[in-house]
């Protein structure tokens, strides 16, 4: 079975060793990895900011990189939810096109959904001495259903104990542009979140979503808290040792 | 009320550094945890939310023929119906109603509708004394202040805040306890109660095959207000009709759940027609206004999904947005993601630019709501309308763009990501972190950002490996 890895724009640019961490669990769980060199992001930005036009092609774009594969996995569930979810809907009124898509969008997958629900992985490779909190990412949650399955893997990671975190599912402010033109309201919101984790006390918080990530780490950085890593999920059930 | 819509990010600015409405904030959380203990009686709660979508795309894919079904019933058991488009069109009928009647002083039950048609000012023009009865909405009235919750209209105001209003303006000495105060108000209000000549409600729905309106509320002064004074007039938006009782049974088994984790509300009134011939009790004279306000712009449109909302307010009470800034920040009478997208919806795209991009569109508020109404699409279709008019500023657009059209250029696109991997990593500090960043302002005034770890991106590490 190939798979193919869908990276997103922001793992490729800030944190190329979550790729690393995707590739070394899809293959060792024994699928063909391929990565379609020409890829680049899958139109979020445009289509969340009402311009429908980049956004349809960029998802045609990934249609010609990924419909030759078995399946698309993303390590994020924002740009997997936006294939599977929101790529349909771009190509209303184009019969043709319309079919592909929505075969390309029914084997889409975020990460760890792929890997407990299809590769149905018995163990992973990571270790980990401490305590970590797990950040639902909004996409992930509520338009891929990942809630169970990061948990599920990282019950498996050797020395690890989950330590769930009050309001998980409360969303951290990242909101893509929301961020930037929304700066205050999402400074509010990402403070919340780290007070949340402060209280928490978990040695490192871990997720699904890059834009999550930064935000989060950047806040916690900023208000002077060195010691709680962030961690994408990946990179923990992988084997920090890979990163 | 006036649309101070335009203005969000100022008034949200302004609402995050406000101690005591922070502290009210705080108590939105409860409506959402006694909603997810109540919505564990639902045996099957997807189910019913999508029974609940169902009985009101029913109702609205033919609304002119239940408005019309309606009114044909309502009419046959005494009351009467009128229309209103717009907001001043309501005041309009209700002062004619007060003229034609003598009537000199009104009591309110909570209405968001005049709120819309700001019909309070137009009362009080026309010689006529509207009292507000709903203990929130007096609160208001009192503090000559709009409400920020359509459930709790004070949520911004604190214990103490109201304590001192109420001896300023009741003119007794100060209380301390919520009893107390509720007790002291309610002692206010019954004299207006006893001497009112006209009962205005909303209404949660109008009921065709009956003409009856039923009205949803806590604290009982609905059902004074619905049957003690001479005349009763209801005014509710065209779209809260639904076809049967049974579908209203639907709804009410999410009603009070999914706004104050009730199972059932204290008070439930199905009023129909006037007091009829051996009734003890119930108004000479029943009047309907149904108003469309922006409505029918919304049916057949890709908006008309918001019709079904029947104004819970989970969305609000979920949405971490609406949780930071409260709802007066909104600037109109429906705050939380319901108001970003009536607002804009009923008053114009151009009127409320700021309101559609207030969400991270972390989809919390489709995911309580009990009709399903996919709010985060609905705020996305707001947005590609604002795009579409060229409502956006300039240079948003043009980087929308550029990354666009970017990115369909791989090659291209590798170098710049190259390039800006480089640049990114100069920035750093030895924690690996950017302190600041020119134009990202936003960004770094509260946090940082934290750089590239590798100076390649994955795709040319990638690469490398696979050329070994």
């Amino acid at each position: 079975m190939r798979v193919g890895l869908f990276v997103t724009c922001l793992v490729d640019m800030m944190r190329p060793s979550i790729g690393t961490a995707a590739l070394k669990l899809l293959e060792g769980a024994g699928y063909e990895v391929v990565v379609p060199a020409t890829q680049t992001c899958c139109g979020q930005p445009g289509y969340n900011s009402g311009e429908r036009k980049s956004a349809r092609a960029l998802a045609e774009k990934v249609l010609g990189e990924f419909e030759g594969c078995d399946y698309l996995v993303a390590p994020s569930g924002s740009c997997s939810g936006m294939i599977r979810t929101h790529y349909p809907d771009l190509f209303r009124g184009e019969p043709a096109l319309a079919a592909r898509i929505e075969r390309l969008a029914a084997k889409t997958y975020e990460l760890t959904d792929f890997l407990v629900n299809v590769a149905k992985l018995k163990q992973v490779p990571g270790t980990f001495n401490g305590s970590v909190t797990y950040h639902d990412s909004c996409s992930g949650l509520r338009e891929m259903g990942v809630k169970t399955q990061p948990r599920e893997l990282l019950a498996k990671v050797q020395g690890l104990t989950l330590k769930e975190m009050r309001d998980s599912e409360t969303c951290c402010g990242f909101g893509g542009t929301f961020v930037v033109k929304m700066d205050e309201i999402s400074a509010r919101m990402v403070e919340d979140k780290c007070k949340n984790i402060d209280a928490n006390g978990a040695s490192a918080v871990v997720l699904g979503d890059l834009g999550c990530m930064l935000n989060i780490e950047g806040r916690l950085r900023k208000r002077g808290d060195s010691r709680t890593q962030v961690l994408h999920v990946a990179e923990i059930l992988a084997g920090r040792d890979e990163v | 009320m006036q649309s101070q819509a335009m203005h969000f990010k100022a008034r949200a600015r302004a609402a995050l550094v406000n101690a005591g409405l922070q502290r009210g904030l705080s108590k939105v959380d409860g409506f959402a945890a006694k909603r997810a203990i109540a919505i564990r009686e639902l045996e099957d709660l997807e189910g019913l939310r999508t029974e609940a979508a169902a009985v009101r795309d029913r109702a609205l894919a033919d609304l002119d023929v239940w408005i019309e079904a309606f009114e044909r019933e309502a009419i046959r058991r005494g009351a009467t119906v009128l229309y209103a488009e717009t907001g001043e069109d309501v005041s309009k009928l209700v002062i004619e109603i007060c003229r034609r009647h003598g009537l000199t002083k009104a009591i309110k039950s909570k209405s968001m509708l005049s709120e819309e048609a700001q019909l309070n000012t137009a009362l009080e023009g026309a010689g006529v004394q509207p009292v507000e009865t709903d203990l929130g909405e007096y609160i208001c009235q009192l503090a000559d202040e709009p409400p920020s919750h359509i459930i709790a209209p004070v949520i911004h105001k604190t214990r103490a805040d109201i304590a001192e209003l109420f001896a300023r303006k009741h003119h007794r000495p100060q209380l301390d306890e919520v009893e107390a105060m509720t007790r002291e108000a309610r002692e206010m209000l019954r004299t207006h109660f006893l001497s009112a000549d006209l009962g205005i409600s909303g209404g949660n729905f109008l009921i065709a095959e009956t003409g009856s309106l039923a009205l949803v509320t806590n604290e009982g002064n609905g059902r004074m207000v619905t049957t003690m004074p001479r005349v009763h007039v209801a005014i509710t938006g065209i779209e809260k009709i639904v076809p049967t009782l049974e579908d209203l049974c639907t709804l009410m088994r999410l009603l009070p759940r999914s706004a104050t984790g009730q199972s059932i509300s204290n008070y439930f009134t199905l009023a129909t027609g006037p007091r009829g011939e051996g009734d003890l009790d119930g108004p000479e004279h029943m009047v309907f206004i149904l108003v469309d306000n922006g409505r029918t712009n919304l049916v057949g449109s890709d908006l008309q999904e918001m019709l079904r909302c029947i104004r819970c307010g989970a969305c609000m009470n979920h949405c971490p947005v609406y949780q930071s800034v409260g709802g007066h920040a909104y600037g109109w009478v429906y705050p939380g993601p319901m108001g970003a997208v009536l607002t804009p919806a009923f008053l114009g795209v151009e009127k409320a630019l700021d309101l559609p991009q207030a969400s991270t569109f972390c989809g919390a508020c489709s995911s309580v709501c009990p009709v399903k109404i996919p709010l985060p699409d609905l705020l996305r279709k707001l947005r590609e309308r604002q795009v579409e008019r060229g409502l956006r500023p300039w240079y948003e657009m043009l980087a929308l763009r550029v990354w666009g059209w970017t990115a369909q250029h791989p090659r291209l696109y590798a170098l710049a990501a190259a390039i800006g991997v480089r640049c990114l990593r100069t920035l750093r500090n030895s924690d690996g972190m950017i302190i600041s960043i020119p134009f990202a302002s936003g960004w770094t005034n509260t946090r940082f950002m934290p750089a590239p770890s590798s100076g390649r991106t994955f795709r040319a590490l990638y690469a490398a490996r696979a050329k070994r």
